[in-house]
């Protein structure tokens, strides 16, 4: 935001000023974590055992990093070329976010030192296991399909074509993998009917989860293409964005109807009447679907840089307003108990979203990951392949 | 054949002497400061809650279906043949999915341990093994709780219903709870007032993910040859366009 000025004169600003602040706290947060367990640094208890890291940390860094199998699905498997310039941005956040949900994991997990467990210790019944295996193989792919990036950076032709030739069943799996486990974040609260609050627990959490996940990923990328552009002064690509766009108010008008359907037949609407603290969460998340879906249905809207921003800020926010109700605000009344995380659990994830947005603004500067830097090049090498349309990334 | 524990609310009297025996059993401390602690915790078990006139126990409902074996990623967590459902710490990677999906809400956490292990009654696994009684059942000076066969005690549990009718609510807690419990309470007033929850399905547990869980190889392979047709087709598509393209 303030890049331009910076580049010209390093100094302390504000935003590097909060940015190391939240550094510095994460770091006693962690020494906390490490010394004094998940007792001394989170207000986790036994009727509460899941807060802040995986409410947010997981389901929502697993969601908002779902542009990246999105934009793959778009772009090489439908074959809509016309989104690849957002689609290299799309693949680094969706690989930034595995890693950092995975870093969150070993904040949450008691036993970090056994988190390979999973891979050789089998329960095919639990969908924890499912959910291990899913955040193993897609990051891996997704290191994959990031990788032609770094080889490209360094001019190296022979590993960019071997990647190159395991790229379409390489996608289509990451595409697959990236179902399951949207999904499957949704299908490990199946089984605590008794403590989700209605308006949220449904049999049809998985499929829910699903398309919300599309839907904040196409968010993500307008979200992220709109401050790239500001902070590597880029033209923004607006006429690409309003018709991402035009396809997020398709998949969110589908997101709210199968929402208001799943309502309706499982008799739920009566709860809106109760004058609950859950009620008020349930609307504030839909109202913050419903008002950008309805608003970019407009040509004006789509077409103007701030309201199309703004869309995709409230789309965002709905989205981690459904994660968080999901996860931490709709489990309280059912276990009989509050939670309000402790300092150092927000200090953890803030410090976990700040090392993720200052990781992609580095490899956005020094990578070939937006289509200016990589221009001329690109134009060389798609003539030699001209054969092969699937470049990975 | 399969154990269970059968407690009796109207003939226990408070004495505590069960906790005792538990912290014993495991090891843990006891004293009149944890005796007062009337929850269910890392260092305590088992635990009589006052519920005014009331006695009502806490302990491991020891599932017929148990929801967190089913959930455990690593299979810390077992249903075995003899009734108790087991834990191995050593397999344990503290995700804590058992204790969010448990629904009496069993298990514990040592939440300040910097190796934290899940903490929970495990129906005396090895004492019932040897042919021997749980501690808790063994120490009882009422009966209040007794350890047995599930039919026997289920058998005996009706009995006791039928003789005293005006004593008892005239039914046992944990025979259809998720499925079946291998813990089953008898009280003088409906459950709730003793603090049982009563909004569970009458289901196994597990089956709500597994029915999700089970569609997973056909998601994936219908899902390949989904994907993997439409970009035979779409690319297609874009090769004959190229081909054709510098006809035009």
């Amino acid at each position: 935001m303030t890049a331009r000025f910076q580049k010209v004169v390093p100094k302390i600003t504000v935003w590097r000023a909060i940015f190391a602040a939240i550094l510095l706290s994460g770091a006693y947060a962690t020494y906390l974590r490490i010394f004094y367990g998940l007792g001394g640094s989170t207000n986790l208890s036994d009727k509460f055992p899941w807060g802040l890291w995986i409410g947010f940390d997981v389901m929502c860094g697993v969601g908002l990093a779902a542009g990246g199998f999105t934009l793959v699905a778009m772009v090489h498997i439908f074959n809509i070329k016309q989104y690849r310039p957002v689609l290299r941005p799309a693949i680094l956040t969706a690989f930034l976010g595995y890693l950092l949900v995975t870093l969150g994991l070993l904040y949450d997990v008691g036993r970090p030192d056994r988190m390979w467990h999973p891979l050789v210790m089998w329960n095919p019944h639990s969908v924890m296991f499912e959910v291990a295996w899913c955040v193993t193989l897609y990051s891996t792919v997704l290191f994959l399909e990031f990788l032609p990036i770094v080889f490209e950076r360094f001019g190296l032709h022979k590993p960019l074509e071997w990647i190159h030739r395991i790229s379409v069943p390489m996608m289509i799996l990451g595409v697959l993998l990236s179902t399951l486990h949207q999904s499957s974040l949704g299908t490990l609260f199946l089984i605590v009917p008794e403590k989700l609050y209605p308006l949220w627990y449904t049999p049809i959490l998985p499929l829910l989860f699903f398309v919300s996940a599309i839907g904040v990923g196409l968010a993500m990328t307008i979200f992220e293409s709109w401050h790239s552009s500001r902070a590597f002064g880029r033209a923004l690509e607006l006429p690409l964005l309003a018709s991402i766009a035009r396809v997020l108010a398709v998949v969110m008008s589908v997101y709210l109807w199968i929402r208001f359907l799943d309502l309706l037949h499982r008799d739920a609407f009566g709860l809106l009447l109760r004058n609950r603290t859950e009620t008020w969460l349930f609307l504030l998340e839909i109202a913050l679907a419903l008002v950008p879906t309805a608003l970019l249905y407009q040509s004006r809207i789509r077409r103007n840089p701030a309201a199309l921003y703004f869309c995709s800020v409230m789309v965002v926010f709905s989205f981690i307003a459904n994660r968080l109700n999901v996860g931490i605000t709709g489990l309280e009344a059912g276990s009989g108990t509050h939670y309000i995380p402790k300092w150092s659990e927000i200090a953890v994830t803030l410090s976990l979203v700040a090392v993720g947005f200052a990781i992609f603004r580095v490899i956005g500067e020094h990578f070939p990951v937006f289509e200016a830097h990589s221009a001329q090049p690109e134009l060389v090498r798609t003539e030699e392949r001209e054969v092969d349309p699937l470049a990975v990334g | 054949m399969p154990k269970a524990i059968l407690y009796d609310s109207t003939l226990c009297i408070g004495c505590r002497a069960c906790e005792g025996a538990c912290a014993e059993r495991w090891g843990l401390p006891y004293n009149d400061k944890i005796a007062a602690e009337e929850t269910i915790s890392a260092h305590k078990l088992t635990t009589i809650v006052t519920h005014g006139d009331h006695f009502c126990r806490r302990l491991c409902m020891n599932c017929l279906q148990p929801a967190c074996a089913s959930v455990c990623p690593v299979g810390a967590l077992q249903k075995t043949a003899l009734g108790p459902v087991t834990y191995d710490a050593a397999k344990c990677i503290g995700c804590r999915y058992c204790m969010q999906a448990c629904p009496f809400q069993v298990p514990t956490y040592e939440w300040s341990s910097r190796l934290p292990r899940m903490r929970k009654c495990d129906m005396c696994s090895v004492r019932q093994s040897a042919g021997k009684l749980t501690a808790c059942a063994e120490i009882c000076p009422t009966g209040a709780t007794s350890n047995g066969e599930r039919d026997a005690l289920i058998a005996e549990a009706r009995t006791r219903l039928a003789a005293k009718p005006d004593q008892y609510y005239q039914k046992i807690y944990g025979l259809s709870e998720v499925g079946g419990t291998s813990v089953f309470f008898l009280s003088a007033v409906p459950f709730e007032q003793i603090g049982l929850r009563m909004n569970l399905p009458r289901e196994s547990m597990p089956m709500l993910t597994w029915r999700v869980l089970e569609l997973l190889p056909d998601v994936v392979s219908t899902g390949s040859v989904l994907l993997g047709g439409i970009w035979w087709i779409t690319n297609r598509r874009a090769e004959v366009a190229r081909k054709e393209g510098p006809r035009k």
